[in-house]
């Protein structure tokens, strides 16, 4: 099918078309992934399903509705959990016709950027931030610097806090006790195997876990070769991708994705190893991401192939040599992509399981997303409040101590969840790597 | 819409649950069958009284309206064929109380059908209709619709289980038929008339339903056959033998292939049919029960018969059942699910008469369903922008009908007539017997206001048309 020219040029509705008119077509609007979708069920309406951005996607593929005006708005809604992907009886690739869709809206939006939805803040941090290791991890020192001098606390004594606009003042009060940068491990080392090594694995920091929590991350390090790996910190690598193919820069992406391929290439591991859901997440689709490159292809085929998430590798090579018992219920909140891309849904919870003394108790609805998707919980607030109000109370049921993600971004939400209840709850809420070493008695 | 209209309408609903963008107006013209058709608004109702002025309003007017649940429907239910106003019910899901003295669940029309389900089972009762689709349906549509699911067989379909309604009427007043109680032959049965009528006589804003005990235990089977007939002569075998089934559903060869092709669950892909059988109640009665079912298997040629041993067991063989869709539509993006039902003893002719039809037109037509209570779900899986094969859709589909309605059966076993069948309504009832449905249309909707376009067919329409 083509389009009349002036509709082709100024809406990019014939690239939507070649990119995902196709995958729309697979859906045959049964509904059955209603239920599945956390924005359906908090605000009710069709256009904020995902059978009902599939269609939306398709008209605006076929020039009937604006990709600008009409489907831009609902797509922004979406949490991206995909959680519809795995409620979906015919296997419709949601993930891909939203990025799809991303794209097409972010080439249009930089073409009329009046028509732009307040993506400053946005622009700034995805493009000026998250592709350069060395300036996240500047802003990780600042943040250190701030806690450290104690400002964190003058700031909400003075009022000053209120300055900030409404969600900035609220992750500000959940942001982790940084550890000292000179902790952070440092690019290009290998770390040996205790005992036995059982096998070579290349870890992936990450941009935000290295930044702001690269004390999870030293933390894996040491599980990893607890169990018997040798681990690689490739030096090169770089932000995953993830929340630049999440914003439509598809192009950013599939640079970072190739700079990460060539990184990890040279380390010969057997497995690359990632403590983030959403990470972990892009880098299992580095194949999708890159197909049809040709050489970048088939080496994006070998990369997806090796990556793991830690907790798969820690089942596959433990188990782990626990030193405490462990007081209290915990219970865990899924990573939407790590559950519903990745397919990594029992080990986290196996590893919670075998904590000696600990008791597990399944959430209802833990594989509905927490509503932080990515920066969701940034761009909308509001919307995002709403869906981890109503999670907390299931967590409430659980009376659980500690509740446990395997994600930065779920685990920041979970934080705030923690924060936002009344009254402000003891639950810890920790990513399941701190767990584990908290019951293996490392510090 | 004319902006004077709309003036009116926000007299009765606040702005914010009328919605008039073009993603939204788009995001309410289809559901799960076939075709696309625009509303001018969608409206959000919350209760009985806004849905009464609505109605009243679209009267004085002659706007069309068009209520909708979660648009889950195979014929065309929801679709606001003319335009007009859609009503969103799902809003309208606050009530769901269970009456355990009486039996009864009182619900809202919002409220979705697995609920129901849930909410009866917690206290040892049971609401047997079960559509696939009951996480997603509401009961509304449901009822609508008189929706049924594999348990139609033993417990019959939606309308068994309703006794009382609150309906808004088409002139837009508020009434309420049948009430709490089982027996009830105070005048005409408006409930039954109700339910089933595609929201073309009222909009359900209540509704009272029969709830039963629920069955201590379930056993299930699986039985392939080499032959198709000695797989439609177990089927009769077992249901004249003395044993009702729960269920007992069949695949035949082109849904065996497809499923182990695409999720293989070590079904024979030579088996010509396979039948699900599954038998509940009193733990003993369905130990014997189905042993015998597998010795009347066995006797008819089956090839083999697995009992399921334990509730795993019993997920494995509904797997195969429940993979068929998803399996089925990796032929093509376009499936045209078709519900035609024979009296029980003409399976086996009909399902004759649907090889001969996949022959002739060359189509990707394969055959699942409910076999014990005759209603086949014969799919064909296509292209919709294929324009050839699409003719060649269209005559397949109304020779199906043809074939089901010459063999004593229906058009609809449980999807309704919507738009796809409206054409073949004469073909099964015969000009007069229509005629009555018209006039009892015509006395209720005087306006034809109320989900026009729906169940009587156009002028000299004899065929569904489905190409653009």
């Amino acid at each position: 099918m083509s389009l009349p020219a002036a509709t082709r040029e100024t809406t990019g509705a014939q690239k939507l078309f070649d990119l995902a008119h196709d995958a729309t077509n697979q859906c045959v609007q049964c509904g059955y992934c209603l239920p599945a979708c956390p924005t359906y069920e908090s605000m009710g309406r069709e256009a904020a399903s995902p059978r009902g951005r599939i269609n939306l996607v398709k008209m605006a593929a076929e020039g009937k509705i604006d990709v600008l005006q009409d489907l831009a708005k609902p797509i922004d809604l979406c949490l991206g959990c995909r959680a519809c992907e795995v409620a979906c009886p015919v296997g419709v690739p949601y993930g891909h016709i939203l990025e799809a869709a991303k794209e097409v809206i972010a080439d249009a939006e930089s073409v009329q950027p009046s028509a732009g939805r307040g993506s400053k803040l946005k622009q700034m941090v995805l493009s000026h931030l998250f592709p350069y290791p060395r300036r996240l991890r500047a802003l990780g020192n600042l943040v250190w610097v701030y806690q450290k001098l104690g400002l964190d606390k003058l700031v909400r004594k003075t009022g000053l806090i209120r300055l900030l606009p409404q969600p900035m003042a609220a992750f500000e009060k959940v942001l982790p006790r940084l550890e000292s940068p000179a902790k952070r491990t440092r690019r290009g080392t290998v770390i040996p195997a205790k005992g036995v090594k059982k096998a070579s694995v290349a870890f992936f920091a990450g941009c935000v876990m290295d930044a702001m929590m690269h004390r999870t991350n030293r933390l894996s390090i040491e599980l990893l070769s607890l169990v018997g790996c040798e681990v690689i910190i490739p030096a090169g690598q770089n932000c995953c991708g993830a929340l630049h193919a999440h914003q439509g820069l598809a192009d950013e992406a599939r640079e970072l994705a190739k700079a990460n391929i060539e990184a990890f290439e040279q380390t010969g591991a057997d497995f690359y190893v990632n403590n983030a859901g959403g990470c972990g997440a892009i880098l299992r689709e580095y194949d999708h991401l890159l197909a049809g490159e040709g050489e970048w292809a088939e080496r994006a085929d070998r990369f997806a192939a090796k990556s793991r998430d830690i907790t798969e590798i820690l089942v596959q090579y433990g188990p782990l040599p626990f030193q405490q018992e462990w007081e209290g219920v915990i219970t865990y909140q899924d990573s939407c992509h790590l559950r519903n891309v990745q397919g990594v849904v029992t080990p986290p919870r196996q590893l919670l399981q075998s904590i000696p003394g600990a008791t597990f108790v399944e959430l209802e609805g833990s594989d509905s997303c927490c509503a932080s998707g990515g920066i969701y919980n940034l761009l909308h607030f509001e919307h995002s409040m709403k869906i981890l109000d109503a999670k907390m109370e299931k967590v409430k049921d659980t009376n659980a101590a500690t509740i446990v993600t395997t994600n930065p971004g779920c685990l920041l939400q979970m934080k705030l969840g923690v924060e936002r209840q009344e009254p402000a709850g003891e639950m810890r809420a920790l990513h399941i790597v701190e767990v584990l070493a908290e019951a293996c008695g490392i510090e | 819409m004319q902006p004077h209209v709309l003036d009116e309408i926000r007299k009765i609903i606040p702005e914010e649950r009328i919605l008039l963008d073009l993603s939204d107006r788009y995001s309410y013209s289809y559901d799960a069958s076939f075709g696309q058709y625009l509303p001018d608004v969608v409206i959000e109702p919350n209760d009985a009284q806004e849905i009464s002025r609505l109605v009243k309003l679209a009267n004085q007017y002659r706007i069309p309206v068009y209520p909708r649940g979660a648009a889950t429907s195979l014929s065309g239910g929801p679709l606001p064929v003319e335009g007009g106003m859609v009503l969103d019910m799902s809003r309208l899901n606050k009530k769901l109380f269970i009456d355990r003295e009486n039996l009864l669940a009182i619900v809202s029309p919002g409220v979705k059908t697995a609920e129901i389900h849930k909410k009866a089972e917690e206290v040892g009762l049971f609401y047997p209709p079960d559509p696939s689709s009951s996480h997603v349906s509401t009961i509304g549509g449901n009822l609508m619709e008189n929706s049924s699911g594999p348990k139609g067989l033993k417990y019959g379909t939606t309308k068994e289980y309703v006794i009382g309604l609150e309906v808004v009427t088409p002139t837009g007043d508020i009434i309420r038929t049948g009430g709490k109680t089982v027996k009830n032959v105070t005048g005409y049965d408006l409930t039954r008339l109700i339910v089933g009528s595609e929201g073309t006589l009222g909009i359900i804003t209540e509704a009272i339903l029969r709830l039963i005990p629920k069955p201590q235990a379930r056993k299930t089977l699986l039985a392939t056959f080499n032959r198709l007939e000695d797989s439609g002569h177990a089927i009769t075998r077992i249901l004249s033998s003395g044993i009702l089934p729960a269920a007992m559903e069949l695949m035949d060869n082109a849904c065996i292939r497809s499923v182990e092709n695409y999720s293989p669950c070590g079904l024979p892909i030579d088996a010509e049919a396979l039948i699900i059988v599954e038998v509940d109640g009193h733990p003993k009665a369905v130990e014997e029960e189905i042993a015998k079912c597998a010795d009347l298997c066995r006797e008819q040629g089956a090839v083999s018969v697995r009992v399921a041993r334990n509730e795993a067991e019993r997920q494995e063989i509904w797997k195969a059942r429940k993979m068929v869709s998803p399996a089925i539509t990796q032929m093509g993006p376009t499936k045209i699910s078709e519900d035609a039902t024979v009296p029980r003893s003409q399976i086996p002719a009909m399902m004759k008469r649907l090889k001969e039809i996949r022959d002739k037109y060359q189509l990707n037509l394969v055959v699942f369903g409910h076999a014990g209570d005759g209603n086949l779900h014969p799919n064909i899986i296509t292209d919709k922008r294929n324009i050839q094969e699409m003719k060649r859709v269209e005559d397949a589909v109304s020779e199906i009908f043809e074939a089901a309605v010459s063999l004593g059966g229906t058009l609809s076993g449980e999807h309704g007539i919507g738009t796809m069948k409206a054409p073949y309504m004469e073909m099964e009832l015969g000009e007069i017997g229509l005629l009555m449905m018209k006039k009892i249309k015509q006395a209720w909707d005087p306006n034809n206001i109320l989900n026009p376009g729906k169940i009587f067919p156009k002028p000299g329409q004899t065929k569904v048309v489905l190409t653009e």
